[in-house]
């Protein structure tokens, strides 16, 4: 349970951290929080020769919002999202969903950049970017790439990013007015993966709700918008019409938690409740 | 690769409130270097990926785990292991009502469990019992069933909010 001997530099800032990755080859590896990292060279599922530290790179520190977008530097912590006034504002779903990740001292070091690029199927904040089309921000040695969040998630812990690429930010449209957002998952016990979850936004109107986004994690090698169930809801159609498309829109594969016939259930379930977050309360008059 | 990359690095950091120099191995994480190089062996290393919480220190005034963040990571930090909190006396009264409510049985997850409880209090001085249990989610505890520990914070809120009350 110890990692096995590996060579650390600390980069000072971006440029630095470029050219010690480019120094020490491909497979050596960034680390920021380390949250998912440091447990992986553990356990020693990963055979990692060197690792280069970008936690105290300032220009990744901070968040702020500036005409109409909410940009969050990678290596802002999951603690600091919850507790963010801006984001508060700006973004409600991560305000929401920052308390669902792991536990309080996992949370004070673990960063988006880091669990964005790790992409877990299972985490939260993938399924967040998707959920509020976010861009993310990433640098390499000749310039600034920026992904579109449905573009930068490929495949189990796959993303967009190339070799000598960082995540240094993401850039969030803030929420527009009449807009909600809201997150559901269920877990076994609070602060494990969820066996399901929901990320969504939408914007009530009619009795309905219009623009409507479904981000699911947990059951997929990826996070996944349901298109399906979204078309539905986008065109005034029934909740249980919407329920049904899931069977489409998602293929969860059993687990050791539960099975896909259990993981499509707890899909329905986890629509129905964030439809009932997303949708003015009822008069009940 | 050049000597930018080391697998021993030098590091210099604050320990319950001493100045501590060393060079650690790279892979070192900071739950071994607190134990086998300083012998402060108060925190410990239990499932060693996160899990159970055992490993629980603060560092620079943050909950972490100590098995999940690297020594040469610490370096200029200001680290507290159950050690210098006890010194200082500053979670006497939560220690008193862990021993008074049967709040601990083997030991194992206390220090790491003391630590988070102390987090929670510091910054929020009248959790529920909802928000105990949810703060104290990711310290895993075999013997008491968390009962006991949920009562022992629940009295040292009471009575630390009570005691600025009782002396107006």
């Amino acid at each position: 349970m110890k990692p096995a001997p590996l060579a650390y530099a600390r980069a000072s800032d971006l440029g630095h951290a470029l050219a010690l990755w480019r120094e020490a080859g491909p497979d050596a590896r960034l680390i920021a929080g380390g949250q998912s990292l440091v447990a992986g060279l553990n356990l020693r599922l990963a055979d990692v020769p060197a690792l280069i530290d970008i936690s105290r790179i300032e220009s990744l520190c901070g968040l702020g919002c500036e005409g109409g977008t909410l940009r969050i530097g990678a290596l802002t912590t999951h603690a600091e999202i919850g507790r963010s006034e801006p984001v508060a504002r700006h973004a409600p779903l991560l305000t929401e969903a920052a308390p669902l990740i792991a536990h309080p001292a996992i949370r004070t070091r673990g960063t988006l950049g880091g669990s964005l690029a790790y992409a877990d199927p299972a985490a939260e904040w993938p399924a967040c970017m998707l959920a509020l089309d976010a861009v993310i921000v990433v640098q390499s040695e000749t310039g600034e790439r920026r992904i579109p969040a449905a573009d930068f998630f490929l495949g189990l812990f796959e993303t967009a990013l190339q070799p000598f690429e960082i995540l240094v930010a993401v850039e969030i449209p803030v929420i527009a007015a009449g807009r909600r957002q809201a997150i559901r998952e269920l877990a076994r016990r609070s602060g494990d993966y969820a066996m399901a979850g929901l990320a969504a936004a939408g914007t009530p109107s009619d009795g309905g709700l219009r623009d409507v986004t479904l981000a699911y994690f947990g059951l997929g090698s990826t996070a996944i918008l349901a298109a399906g169930a979204m078309r539905i809801l986008d065109q005034g159609g029934d909740l249980e019409d919407a329920c049904a498309a899931l069977d489409d829109d998602l293929d969860p594969a059993d687990d050791l938690q539960a099975s896909a016939t259990m993981k499509r259930h707890l899909a329905k379930v986890l629509l129905r409740r964030v439809v009932a977050a997303l949708s003015p309360v009822m008069s009940t008059a | 690769m050049t000597t930018a990359f080391s697998e021993s690095v030098g590091i210099a950091l604050r320990v319950n409130g001493e100045p501590v120099s060393a060079r650690v191995e790279a892979r070192r994480h900071l739950i071994d270097f607190l134990r086998l190089d300083l012998g402060l062996t108060g925190a410990h290393a239990g499932c060693e990926h996160g899990v159970c919480g055992a490993c629980t220190v603060q560092v620079d005034g943050l909950i972490v785990r100590g098995c999940l963040m690297l020594a040469v990571q610490a370096d200029g930090c200001d680290v507290w292991t159950i050690e210098g909190q006890s010194d200082t006396g500053a979670i006497r009264d939560l220690q008193d009502a862990f021993i008074a409510r049967n709040a601990l049985q083997c030991g194992f997850c206390t220090p790491g469990m003391l630590a988070a409880c102390a987090d929670l209090l510091a910054h929020d001085p009248a959790p529920s019992r909802a928000v105990i249990r949810e703060h104290i989610s990711g310290n895993y505890c075999r013997c008491t069933g968390y009962e006991a520990i949920v009562d022992a914070v629940e009295q040292v809120a009471a009575r630390r909010g009570a005691s600025p009350r009782a002396a107006e």
